[in-house]
């Protein structure tokens, strides 16, 4: 019986005992007019439900946690001496084996011994599959029996359940907490094996970026020189000049805008206008990586010439004005809440001292709203330093410490990429850097995000 | 309590549209110089509406349509070539919830002359903002913080604090709409105070939904019913022998 049958046979019979539950219920309810039963029917039946399903489950994980493991040292028991003693050989014994096993095909012949195992371990594995099955059944039926006798008017079937409930709750809320933990961990840990290659001072510092790719690889003590310099500041210098560029198309567009929108817009026009702004964020960044570099780079290039400027068609511009369009509809909307969520009165006051209407957006509208119109331009800016494919495509990769945005540069999230797409051996400097390079990125974001959350939370506050 | 007879505004069948609505039916009314004048009623009345269309708020509801006529000083208030922004000025308004500016109480007060370009120098401002300050009777509690938040003061400081914002930009007429309606009693008695003092350089119009608050502050009172004027007087008058059995009722708390 394979797992997922399993799996479904264990659903049904969760239905099946909660029937059983309700039913039972209903029964005792029914002889006992005087009593009332402590929970609804329904909360008896997942009970008893429960009770058959849950510990039968509990086993389920556990034996298949744990067969495999002990199967395993089973058949190594088997095995002849200098097999064992011999990790490699072990390694490719025991893969042949569980093959034959299987009944897959094994290149060359099989030994005879490897025969022998071949059939214990396909029998192990029958006879720990049928007592699993057993096991599972006993409890379940058991399970079962105890939750349908547990039924009576005394017991609190609603509060256990509850318990639950709020178990489960935190089991998935932990799950995405340990996975956020997980990643942060893994990269932390390749981040310093990356720096047992090259010093952090040189990393955070280092003013060149240039990570040779030797196909040698990196032998014991070879210098850093030999490996490439690993200085991340142009990358970092790339990285924020597009942002700014982005920022700097995405800012005003975005905030007149929202102005328009939550001051002057009919309501009709807000309603048709505000979805077809937000479309922008739902457009692929790849669509948007291609419209930058066969388009929009080639125009702007032609503009510079136009007027005497030396603009590159993969350039820091090409790259952040796109990205500037992309990242509009994050900063229209969330300030256009923000400044409809202004309450009226402010409005209704300064109208009443004789402003117009525009002063009042500007001196009374605006100011009120401003930190969490910051609290939506810091979200944007996280979104311009992380955006990837973007970039890749139309920021020309050519990581130089430049300040000139007509320059192409390259970012952090390119150069992520360029390392470790192609062949490349995962323990080496240039690979690894990989992860210090995006525990970098992360770290800028997070910091962003949390500042923003901070700013748009204080403002919440001000009109609760 | 003598009222003067200098006419300040004047009101002539007045209509109000909310939409297809009509929220007020046909309002005559005539409002005299440096009088305390309140309008009571029960809700949805038209208060309100009605007080809004003293100083053209009413140009701020999309679909509400304002007819017939109001003056001031003799001046038609609704003529397209008058600029409802000097208006403003000239008819100040404080609104039932407190509504300061997020912004430093010094800069409160200052908004409304700086738009209008009351005050040239820096010194000239600070004397509006004492001088306003000082006549709704916050100098004392607030000129050693004028640089923190409006925001911050008690509900009836910012109460006061909106009443002086609107002095300060040196208006004929203040409407109020339920002043004091988010305040506690000695807020309140304070509020009424300071409307008493304030009568002598301004003419108030005012509502109320406190029957004591009307007697207590106001010269004239107008009863509104159904977007009808019912019956407007001497406030002495009104509240020992009204004229008309609804006035009575609602006065008497009889009314619904
Ligand atoms: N912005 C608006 N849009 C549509 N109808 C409105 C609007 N404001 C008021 N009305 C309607 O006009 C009528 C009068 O309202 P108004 O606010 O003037 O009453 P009020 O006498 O001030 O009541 P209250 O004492 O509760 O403040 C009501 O029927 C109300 O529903
Ligand atoms: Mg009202």
């Amino acid at each position: 019986m394979s797992n997922l049958t399993l799996m479904i046979v264990l659903l049904a019979v969760l239905a099946i005992t909660y029937q059983l539950g309700l039913v039972r219920t209903r029964q005792i309810a029914g002889h006992n007019a005087t009593l009332r039963m402590h929970s609804r029917p329904h909360h008896y039946g997942v009970m008893v439900g429960l009770w058959t399903v849950l510990p039968a489950f509990f086993i389920f994980i556990i034996w298949s946690w744990s067969a495999p493991w002990a199967l395993n040292q089973l058949l190594i028991a088997q095995l002849p001496e200098h097999i064992v003693n011999d990790p490699q050989e072990l390694r490719v014994a025991i893969r042949r084996i569980s093959n034959l096993a299987a009944n897959f095909g094994i290149v060359s012949e099989a030994a005879t011994w490897e025969i022998q195992a071949a059939t214990f371990l396909s029998d192990a594995r029958q006879l720990s599959q049928t007592l699993m099955l057993a096991l599972m059944t006993t409890v379940a039926a058991a399970g079962a029996l105890y939750g349908y006798r547990s039924i009576s008017p005394l017991y609190r079937a609603r509060n256990h359940i509850e318990k639950i409930l709020q178990i489960v709750l935190v089991i998935c809320s932990s799950i995405a907490v340990l996975t956020t933990l997980g990643i942060v961990l893994s990269m932390v840990g390749e981040s310093l094996r990356f720096f047992s290659f090259v010093s952090p001072m040189d990393f955070f510092f280092g003013t060149t970026w240039n990570p040779r790719f030797s196909t040698a690889g990196v032998g014991e003590g070879s210098l850093t020189g030999d490996q490439g310099s690993f200085g991340m500041l142009p990358l970092l210098a790339g990285t924020f000049l597009i942002a700014l560029v982005a920022m700097s198309v995405a800012i005003p567009l975005g905030l007149l805008a929202a102005i328009y929108l939550a001051e002057y817009a009919s309501p009709k026009m807000r309603a048709t206008a505000k979805p077809i702004i937000e479309m922008l964020a739902g457009i692929p960044t790849i669509v948007y990586g291609f419209f930058a570099l066969v388009t929009v780079g080639p125009f702007l290039s032609m503009l510079g010439a136009h007027i005497g400027l030396d603009i590159r068609a993969t350039s820091a511009l090409t790259a952040g004005v796109v990205m500037g369009i992309m990242i509009i509809p994050f900063i229209s909307s969330l300030s256009d809440d923000i400044i409809t969520q202004v309450p009226k009165s402010l409005r209704d006051g300064s109208l009443g001292l004789g402003a117009t209407k525009s002063e009042t957006i500007r001196k009374v509208v605006l100011p009120a709203a401003l930190p969490g119109i910051v609290g939506a331009i810091l979200l944007g800016a996280s979104r311009a330093i992380g955006e990837t494919m973007i970039v890749v495509l139309a920021a020309g990769n050519s990581p130089s410490l430049t300040a000139n945005p007509f320059e192409a540069v390259s970012t952090i999230t390119v150069t992520i990429v360029n390392q470790l797409t192609g062949d490349n051996d995962f323990a080496s400097p240039q690979s690894l850097v990989a992860f210090a390079l995006g525990l970098t990125l992360f770290a800028i974001t997070l910091i962003l995000n949390v500042i923003a959350l901070v700013i748009v939370r204080k403002y919440r506050e001000q009109y609760e | 309590m003598k009222t003067n007879s200098t006419l300040k505004m004047k009101a002539e069948n007045v209509r109000v549209f909310y939409g297809a609505n009509e929220a007020i039916k046909g309002i005559d009314m005539n409002v005299y110089q440096n009088e305390v004048l309140a309008f009571i009623g029960p809700s949805g009345c038209g208060k309100s509406t009605f007080l809004r269309c003293l100083n053209r708020m009413n140009d701020t509801i999309d679909q509400c349509r304002v007819t017939g006529l109001i003056e001031l000083d003799g001046q038609d208030m609704y003529d397209p070539r008058l600029d409802v922004v000097q208006l403003r000025a000239q008819i100040g308004m404080v609104f039932q919830k407190p509504n300061p500016f997020p912004k430093s109480i010094y800069d409160n007060i200052a908004y409304g002359p700086k738009l209008h370009g009351l005050a040239s120098k820096k010194s000239e401002l600070d004397d509006i903002v004492e001088s306003s300050l000082q006549k709704a009777g916050l100098w004392k509690e607030v000129k050693d913080r004028l640089d923190q938040p409006g925001t911050g003061l008690s509900g009836g400081q910012q109460q006061r604090l909106c009443i002086a914002r609107t002095i300060a930009v040196s208006p004929e007429v203040i409407l109020m709409d339920e002043p004091c309606s988010a305040l506690d009693p000695i807020a309140t008695s304070i509020i009424e105070e300071l409307i008493d003092e304030l009568k002598a350089n301004y003419t108030i119009v005012m509502v109320t939904h406190n029957m004591q608050q009307a007697a207590r502050v106001s010269d004239r009172t107008a009863f509104f019913h159904m977007g009808e004027m019912i019956e407007i007087g001497s406030t002495t008058e009104m509240f020992t022998k009204p004229n008309n059995k609804r006035t009575e009722d609602y006065i008497t708390g009889r009314y619904g």
